[in-house]
């Protein structure tokens, strides 16, 4: 007698549009055991994953760095481009111009984004272009072992004792002043803030710059440094408490008027900011300013989601571009008949 | 000199007056920002209308007013439209040159100048026409603050007046280039007849210059080279463009704005079929081509010499990741202040292996308007079919001036995409390895980001990957990758545009040039024959890589004079890297770089130069 039971297939678990978290992972990591980019790399397959983006639209660009190797980490079946030290807007930039429904995730560092890349990721930040930019601080060059970057504290301490004496660039600050419209800062240890927080910038038709303090656990991690784990752990001061609703999940969320900021993004998602001890309103710019300015005379490290602007014209909207791709309309469509060519002709005789 | 006297000489008859016909040089010598130039294209339109062959000649300060600047109107009965350096009738308008504006002239030629700058009084051997600009334009132009604008057209009438150029053509001219604004096209014909009639009563012809009409130009266009490689551009379809603005490139982008807002909005729904782009410096220009490329636009920028520099990294990231994307090199003087508005071949070598490591891009050298238009329409075939940056190297002469042409030919080959995969090719292939050979010839197949299939992704980076484009930094990964890359340079070899050879004499001497100097060179091979009794041949290079029959030129000559306009021979070098020790023996070089474009005597002069050197050496090595 043999009843052979067969034992039901374990239901995969599946997104919206029928792929599993593991269609969202990368290739296996080459960053040191404990460095903070694997887990934001994590947090980009989560958000993905949750969010049910299809891996074929999605283009990775980075420049160059250790955080800017981490896009062959996350959405294998996506295209990735490793371009130029600090000049990967440029070329996110020019995708989006051929193609602009793609979509686009910059991974960059505190190098790649400060210091050689501060012209481009300025110009990226003024013209609003759809696109996730994320720089995996850690305040340190990790590829050629541990020289300060533009975003290092004053007083920050490297391993060989040396003292960064000049200001930080804060880059949240920068990127509110010039005009990108999804502002925030995280930590690559808070795991809820920061998905959070991705899920919103996938949600949202803009730039989204999300500067996320990632440790650097062979350069930066000691007693001193200002963007070890302990230290931020020890001086992070969320603004809000952010949680996120995504447009095709049917919730609702009860709060009691005025605890409770509540942001339509472009998808229809809701970003949802729980006040925590302020009054904090995230469409107020020189508010948001204010904030990260009195958190560095404070050393506190202020986390969560400054600025959003969900009305300002995107980059791709204003160039008034035809509906399909540019990259891939047909002939008929990019060259002028006979007849153009020749009045041109005639207006120079 | 010897030659140049034996030219006059031949022209000169013993028995009657001299009367040079449709060969001429006129110099207007203004000071920048006074409206020379419309006055200047005033003449040069009327006599490209009266169907003299003429060529413009615009040399210009970097500066907004102030600063001298000289405008050389070339006629030329058969039909040399290269720069010739002596003038025949200088129009001296600005007292800070005038003394070296007279002083540099051959004796008996004519000058036409402001009184008040007593232009007489610094030689005595030539002719002299002083016109009271002031009192002649003072009842014209009432407006005493328009005056400084409107005096300039005084000369234009004059002169007219003095070699015979048509009143009827003058304000055809004139009207064209006012376009719509009437009352100012009025005002500044006056000036033009004011100036007329001063000459007519006043002057009395002394010089031996006339035009006369012929029947040269019919149908043709007048064009600079930015306007038509822009045109190129969008009849190549383009869809993304680029630019950060840098004399002498910014015209070429800007006028294909002005086109493309006129061609390329979809008549339904009044969108752009294209993306243009002014860019915070020449980095972000050619990132955002290399972006758009990898994406599947057509992509291009224009720019010069600093921002070819600039560019070097990512145009080497182009050629290693295989990304195609167009750049056009206005070429220039060097860095930096000085003279940046002043012409050059200067960029060839630098850009012919620009950046780092082992890099190598095919160059098209367009001599004129109509091949910066065909030339634009193939570089972006070009660089999609081989998946790599491809630079168009013009100059400011060619970019900035206006010159004759043939109407452009409406391209007849279908726009070149090169190869790309669908969704489709991927379900039929299974999935592909995007630089894999698979077709021998060095290019391998690519999929733009976008492509709905789960195998179409990929990963683009520098120098480490396989033929997956797997990271990787294996030797011998490395080594099969570059020499796949060097196998598709010689694709390129076979697909860039040959050269153009006229052969002449037997096989002693040959020429190579390229570019600008093209219209020179052609003068030169004249000049030889007709003075020296040398027939020489002549190949015009249109691209690099160098073709095979560009080394059988070579080999067929005996001394081959490599024509150039920038001092280091650079055009030389890189046909040195190309061939053999042993023909490189017979590379000669002659080259011209002082910011004026070549001309085809200091050509001749400085051939001769080495002719006679060779030949008095030559007995000495049959005695060796």
């Amino acid at each position: 007698m043999a009843t052979t039971t067969v034992p039901p297939t374990p239901l995969k678990k599946v997104n919206r549009i029928g792929l599993e978290q593991v269609d969202y992972k990368g290739n296996k990591t080459t960053l040191c055991a404990g460095c903070g980019h694997n887990a934001i790399s994590e947090r980009i397959i989560e958000a993905f994953y949750e969010m049910g983006v299809e891996p074929s639209r999605v283009v990775k660009l980075s420049g160059i760095g250790c955080s800017s190797k981490s896009p062959a980490y996350f959405l294998r079946s996506a295209y990735g481009f490793n371009a130029v030290h600090g000049r990967m807007p440029s070329v996110a930039t020019g995708a989006m111009l051929a193609n602009q429904h793609l979509i686009a995730v910059g991974v960059s560092g505190d190098g790649d984004t400060a210091s050689i890349g501060i012209g481009q990721f300025v110009h990226l930040m003024r013209r609003n272009l759809p696109i996730i930019y994320i720089i995996e601080d850690n305040g340190v060059y990790g590829l050629t072992k541990g020289q300060f970057s533009a975003t290092a504290d004053v007083g920050s301490k490297l391993k060989t004792g040396v003292i960064n004496d000049l200001p930080p660039i804060d880059t949240c600050a920068l990127a509110i002043l010039l005009g990108a419209t999804y502002v925030a800062r995280s930590f690559s240890g808070d795991k809820r803030q920061l998905l959070a927080l991705l899920e919103g910038a996938v949600a949202h038709y803009g730039t989204a710059m999300l500067d996320v303090i990632s440790p650097c656990v062979t350069f930066n991690d000691h007693e001193g440094s200002t963007k070890s784990y302990s230290y931020v752990k020890d001086h992070e001061s969320p603004l809000e408490d952010v949680s996120f609703v995504p447009f095709f999940e049917d919730i609702t969320v009860d709060y009691d008027p005025g605890t409770t900021t509540e942001i339509t993004l472009h998808d229809g998602s809701r970003m949802l900011l729980k006040k925590l001890d302020n009054d904090y309103d995230p469409a107020n710019k020189s508010e948001a300013l204010r904030v990260l300015t009195e958190a560095h005379d404070k050393n506190e490290v202020v986390t969560g989601l400054f600025y959003v602007d969900t009305k300002r014209e995107s980059f791709i909207d204003q160039l008034n571009l035809v509906d399909e791709p540019l990259a891939t309309l047909p002939e008929s469509r990019v060259r002028p008949p006979k007849s153009a060519l020749d009045e041109v002709m005639e207006s120079l005789r | 000199m010897g030659i140049t006297e034996v030219a006059i000489c031949e022209a000169e008859s013993p028995s009657e007056p001299k009367r040079v016909v449709n060969d001429m040089s006129i110099q207007v010598a203004t000071v920048n920002g006074s409206g020379s130039q419309t006055s200047n294209l005033v003449l040069l339109r009327a006599i490209f209308q009266m169907g003299i062959p003429v060529s413009g000649k615009n040399m210009f300060p970097s500066n907004i007013a102030g600063l001298p600047t000289w405008f050389t109107i070339r006629t030329s009965r058969q039909g040399y439209i290269g720069r010739r350096k002596e003038i025949d009738l200088l129009v001296a308008m600005n007292p800070e040159t005038v003394e070296e504006d007279v002083l540099s002239l051959e004796p008996g030629a004519a000058v036409v100048y402001d009184e008040r700058l007593d232009a007489k009084k610094f030689r005595d051997d030539l002719i002299f026409y002083p016109v009271p600009f002031d009192k002649l334009v003072a009842p014209v132009c009432p407006d005493a603050k328009l005056r400084k604008l409107v005096r300039n057209m005084i000369y234009v009438g004059v002169v007219a007046k003095l070699i015979g150029v048509d009143m009827d053509e003058v304000e055809k001219a004139l009207r064209k280039q006012f376009k719509k604004k009437v009352k100012a096209a009025d005002l500044n014909f006056a000036a033009v007849k004011a100036g007329y009639e001063f000459a007519d009563k006043s002057l009395v012809k002394q010089d031996h210059y006339w035009l006369e009409r012929m029947n040269l130009n019919e149908g043709k266009i007048m064009i600079e080279g930015n306007a038509a490689a822009a045109l190129g551009a969008m009849f190549a379809g383009v869809t993304v463009v680029t630019w950060y603005p840098i004399t002498p490139s910014s015209s070429l982008c800007e006028t294909l704005i002005d086109y493309m807002k006129r061609y390329r909005i979809d008549p339904e729904t009044k969108k752009a079929t294209f993306a243009i782009v002014q860019c915070e410096d020449e980095l972000a220009a050619v990132g955002m081509v290399i972006g758009a490329g990898w994406a599947g636009a057509r992509s291009m920028t224009a720019t010069a010499g600093p921002g070819i520099s600039l560019m070097a990294e990512f145009v080497g990231l182009g050629y290693y990741a295989e990304v195609p994307g167009v750049i056009f090199d206005v070429q220039r003087v060097g860095p930096s202040t000085g003279l940046p508005t002043r012409t050059a071949q200067g960029d060839v070598l630098t850009t012919g292996i620009l950046s780092h490591g082992d890099t190598k891009h095919p160059l098209f050298f367009p001599c004129s308007p109509a091949e910066c238009f065909t030339m634009a329409i193939e570089a972006f075939d070009l660089s999609e079919v081989l998946q790599t940056p491809v630079f168009v190297m013009s100059d400011l002469d060619l970019g900035m001036n206006i010159w004759m042409s043939d109407p452009f030919p409406y391209p007849e080959k279908p726009i070149q995409r090169g190869k790309v995969l669908t969704a489709e090719d991927l379900d039929r292939l299974g999935g592909f390895q995007r630089y894999k050979d698979v077709d021998g010839d060095g290019i391998g197949y690519r999929t733009l980001p976008g492509t709905r299939h789960p195998a179409a992704g990929y990963f683009a980076r520098g120098s480490g990957h396989d033929e997956r484009a797997i990271y990787s930094e294996k030797p011998d990964v490395y080594v099969n990758n570059m020499d796949r890359l060097a196998r598709k340079w010689e694709t390129a070899r076979r697909l860039a545009p040959g050269p153009v050879i006229e052969e002449g004499g037997d096989g002693g001497i040959g020429i190579i040039a390229y570019g600008t100097t093209h219209w020179a060179v052609v003068e030169t091979l004249d000049q030889l024959k007709r003075e020296q009794g040398i027939e020489a041949s002549y190949c015009r290079l249109r691209a690099y890589p160098f073709s095979d029959e560009v080394i059988d030129f070579i080999r067929r000559h005996e001394r081959v004079y490599v024509v150039e306009q920038n001092r280091d021979a650079q055009l030389r070098g890189l046909l040195r890297l190309d061939i053999d020790p042993g023909l490189s023996k017979k590379l000669r070089s002659v080259r011209h770089y002082d910011g004026l474009p070549i001309d085809a005597r200091s050509v001749t002069d400085a051939i001769v130069a080495q002719e006679v050197e060779a030949h008095r050496d030559a007995p000495e090595e049959v005695q060796a």
